[in-house]
């Protein structure tokens, strides 16, 4: 089963719920947890496993065009067929902005004179460590690097177990969608605030359109207003769990501690979630 | 004209709440921007009153045309995207490159644009706003975000107004690389927590990466002093402004609530955020 913990607005408590959450089963018993960190330009679930063992590190590569400059003859038919402008034909050269590059291979089918080959670049690295009974994958994006999806897209292939709980980049665009695909359901985490709920709703909206089944999760309860709950019980949608808005959460989570080893009571309630997400999928 | 991009690496640091405090001390002397089109939140503080609406094409997508397509599988096997699947284009792995095009024999592949969003010109109680709203778990946020610039460079240049506030997204990917392009000064939020500290090296790193002007808002400085502190010594080595240090307290989630900036409301948030202005004004 994979479960994604996804929300529109940032800094609601997805990484502190995908954490808890696998640190909750791992304590269970479940024999293969794997979390896996999809928010490339921002991972930090790894950070709350200070003890783990780091089994794998590699780079994430995509094709971009090489151009052999004696063969070319600055026709400019690649940079005319490059949807991202990722080609500039100059008098004597070509300029490329692999930034820019999606690595189509548009440029490489209609060069006439084959001076288009492919080689490829890293878009960053990805990295597996294994800590307490919990897998942790992880992709780390190059700076300056525009586009994340790829290396989400290749995060998820590496991950694998019995249980696997996806910890998504905030936001309602690609780089989200390309975390919760083909994830079995998603929670989404939002706090009782105008700002969380205006972005719960758009966030319901992509998992809608996906068919994706989902729940939500309300973090910090007790702050702001009761929106939320009337919002999420006129829809009728499944709210899983609370949890209350508690200076001690806060400042464990502020060290980079997972708050329900401190608190071992709430093992037992992510472990139920689980139990209940799976009910409501099966 | 001046640019001032508020940011963040790790998300819900503040950048929102503040941005509308800032336009209310900067009131009637600048434009607004919410480059933060995953996630416009700003409008539910500035309540803008939307004078003019345009709409935002995205990326194109590829459609077959099921009458002439005779099922050869040449666009299948050429798509990188594996966005084509019995003949048929799933348009959310779509990314618009076109090789399906121009593999086509039978000229079965049309590319279009599709509508993704709007862009909105907005008149607010601190001043012009310009936002924008991307259809759920649309593409091209980046180019959308651009756009929001444009339209708000050009308001400011039409009403003399010299300055542009810009609300940024979380990330360091295209949305914030888009947002912070071309700024004179990008303030980053960060909260003392492991996250806050680590997400805000890599923002840092962005910033440099692409020349740009730095200076952070620590915000809740006081939920951890040992976290805030190792803040504040990163910042030295790089040599980066501590523009303020905001406490943490209730004021800014009520004002929240109301509909308010902070500042409005008072308080001991308002006044760091007001001496943290004159510092910005300075820096300017």
């Amino acid at each position: 089963m994979k479960i994604s913990i996804a929300s529109g607005k940032g800094g609601t408590g997805k990484t502190l719920v995908a954490t808890s959450m696998a640190a909750s089963l791992a304590s269970a018993g479940i024999s293969r947890v794997t979390l896996a960190d999809c928010d490339v330009e921002e991972p930090n679930a790894y950070l709350f496993f200070p003890e783990r063992t780091l089994l794998e590190r590699k780079e994430c590569y995509v094709p971009v065009p090489i151009i052999d400059e004696l063969k070319c003859t600055h026709c400019s038919k690649c940079a005319d067929v490059c949807a991202y402008h990722a080609l500039a034909v100059l008098p004597e050269t070509v300029l490329l902005f692999p930034e820019l590059c999606h690595g189509c291979g548009a440029c490489t089918l209609v060069c006439q004179e084959s001076a288009v080959r492919e080689g490829s670049r890293s878009l960053g690295e990805i990295f597996r460590a294994r800590s307490d009974g919990v897998e942790i994958i992880w992709g780390e994006l190059r700076l300056g690097e525009a586009r994340s999806t790829p290396l989400i897209k290749a995060v998820k292939d590496r991950a694998e177990g019995e249980t696997v709980i996806v910890d998504c980049p905030p936001g309602t665009s690609c780089s989200l969608v390309e975390s919760v695909r083909g994830t079995d359901f998603c929670l989404l985490v939002t706090e009782p605030t105008p700002f969380g709920l205006y972005d719960l709703d758009i966030a319901l909206k992509v998992l809608e359109k996906m068919n994706i089944p989902r729940g939500v999760l309300v973090n910090k309860s007790g702050m702001g207003d009761r929106k939320v709950y009337e919002y999420l019980e006129k829809r009728n949608i499944p709210l899983l769990m609370e949890i209350p808005l508690d200076r001690n959460i806060a400042e464990l989570y502020s060290r980079g501690e997972i708050f329900v080893e401190k608190m071992p009571e709430w093992k037992a309630k992510f472990a139920g979630m689980v139990r209940e997400i799976e009910e409501m999928i099966s | 004209m001046r640019q001032i991009a508020v940011v963040s690496g790790k998300g819900g640091t503040g950048k929102t709440s503040l941005v509308a405090s800032l336009a209310a001390l900067a009131r009637g002397r600048a434009v607004y921007a919410d480059c933060d089109v995953d996630a416009p939140d700003l409008h539910l503080i500035l309540q803008p009153t939307v004078m003019e609406r345009r709409e935002f094409f995205g990326i194109k997508r590829a459609f077959i045309d099921g009458s002439k397509c005779t099922q050869c599988g040449l666009c299948q096997d050429a798509c990188r995207f594996g966005a084509i699947a019995d003949f048929q284009i799933n348009p959310a792995l779509c990314e618009g490159c076109g090789v399906c095009k121009l593999v086509c024999p039978a000229g079965a592949v049309e590319m279009r644009e599709s509508l993704a969003g709007y862009a909105y010109i907005s008149e607010t109680r601190f001043g012009p706003l310009v936002h924008a709203e991307l259809f759920p778990g649309d593409e091209a946020s980046g180019k959308l975000v651009a756009m929001v610039r444009e339209m708000a460079r050009d308001l400011a240049a039409s009403r003399n107004l010299d300055l542009v506030l810009i609300d940024g997204s979380p990330g360091i990917g295209c949305p914030v690389i888009a947002s912070l392009t071309g700024v004179d000064l990008a303030l980053v939020v960060t909260e003392p927590t492991i996250t806050g500290e680590h997400d805000l090296e890599r923002v840092l790193d962005v910033a440099d990466h692409f020349g740009i002007k730095t200076a952070v808002c620590i915000n809740k400085f006081d939920l951890n002093p040992a976290a805030a502190s190792r803040i504040e010594d990163l910042c030295q080595e790089r040599a980066v402004m501590i523009a303020g240090r905001l406490p943490f307290h209730p004021s800014v989630v009520e004002a929240m609530v109301l509909g308010r900036a902070v500042v409005e409301l008072g308080g001991p948030v308002a006044e760091a955020i007001s001496g943290m202005w004159n510092v910005l004004e300075n820096l300017l």
